[in-house]
């Protein structure tokens, strides 16, 4: 019985994480845009249209825990990190700016903010994209044994 | 339940990060612009800079701006209003910001009705006629001529004085400045070098008089 308990306690605190870094990665986000007033680009709005509902859908699976959450949220987490992929390889230059969706309005390859040398906005979008998807198969591959 | 908890204090804790980043971060742009307004005065003000107001007055309001920008226009009454109610006190500078496409026609448009002694009576007119020249941020230049003539202007020397090189030049200066000053949206408001940091009439008026206390 308690072993059961602990192993459901530990399913919760993986969706718990994927919920933070979903939480932590929208209110960056947001304060990029709305505080130092960083004009998002089109694949950020794209990254950003799939992050910010984990936030409340991740919120939901957790009370009570609900282990449908995966089906729902990871659909979401991987064309997420699609983009995250896609907007990385763009910003750091291994695929040309030609190729870029969004040639008018706000460039997509235009660097605003370079932390330490080398953490870029997009890196992070694709560092937190990566952890929810990862931690979900974790907890897929859990709860199927 | 310790779960529920847990998250509580989860969305506090993120919440309140948040707004400590938003209040550190806005503190030291104050603080970066006041060291700006110290060292660089001449990126608030340049030499080519239309200015409004008395010459003794202390406290310099520069707004930079774009004339076919919606926002700027009912902004420009309200500063009138502000400068007539402190008769003396305020001087406006307008710098240049033409961020929608082709805003630099009429920005070019004004600098040579400057030639003529008209700038002002000119930004007027535009002002209130951009709803026609200007509807829904589609800046239309052919449009703005049939109403230049109520500024009491020469439009023959208008055309000829508006390709000047130099007022392209001071186009770029105005928007290399902005640049610099972080401007990025229309109109950007300073008050003797402090940014209006949250955006409104009240927020301006609030700031114009507190340098008006400081000042006098």
């Amino acid at each position: 019985m308690t072993n059961f308990d602990q192993s459901s306690n530990s399913n919760w605190t993986i969706i718990f994480i994927c919920w933070i870094v979903a939480s932590v990665s929208t209110l960056g986000s947001l304060f990029f845009s709305e505080i130092m007033e960083f004009p998002p680009c089109a694949l950020c709005w794209y990254q950003r249209i799939f992050m910010f509902p984990l936030v409340l859908i991740l919120i939901v699976g957790l009370f009570p825990f609900d282990k449908n959450i995966i089906k729902y949220a990871l659909p979401l987490a991987s064309v997420g990190w699609g983009f995250a992929f896609y907007h990385t390889l763009l910003y750091s230059g291994i695929i040309p700016e030609s190729v870029q969706p969004c040639s008018q309005g706000v460039s997509c390859s235009e660097t605003y903010l370079d932390l330490f040398g080398f953490l870029t906005i997009p890196m992070l979008s694709l560092m937190s994209f990566s952890t929810i998807v990862v931690l979900l198969f974790i907890l897929k591959r859990r709860l199927s044994k | 339940m310790r779960k529920q908890n847990i998250v509580l204090i989860s969305i506090g804790f993120l919440i309140l990060l948040f707004a400590l980043s938003v209040y550190i971060y806005k503190s030291q742009q104050a603080k970066k612009y006041g060291f700006m307004a110290r060292e660089n005065a001449s990126t608030f003000v340049r030499e080519h800079s239309q200015t409004l107001g008395s010459d003794d007055a202390k406290v310099y309001l520069v707004e930079f701006f774009d004339p076919a920008c919606e926002t700027c226009s009912s902004f420009h009454s309200f500063v009138k209003q502000l400068m007539a109610v402190n008769p003396g006190k305020i001087r406006l500078v307008v710098r240049y910001a033409p961020f929608h496409d082709g805003s630099d026609y009429f920005v070019k448009i004004l600098e040579a009705a400057g030639k003529q002694g008209k700038y002002w009576e000119t930004l007027e007119v535009m002002y209130k006629t951009q709803g026609d020249w200007a509807n829904h941020h589609n800046p239309q230049p052919q449009l703005i001529w049939k109403f230049l003539p109520y500024a009491g202007l020469d439009l023959g020397k208008i055309r000829n004085d508006m390709n000047d090189p130099e007022i392209a030049k001071l186009i770029q200066q105005d928007l290399a400045d902005a640049k610099t000053l972080d401007v990025k949206k229309t109109p950007g408001f300073f008050v003797n070098g402090k940014p209006l940091t949250s955006f409104g009439y009240k927020q301006l008026q609030e700031l114009v008089e507190s340098e008006i206390k400081e000042k006098y």
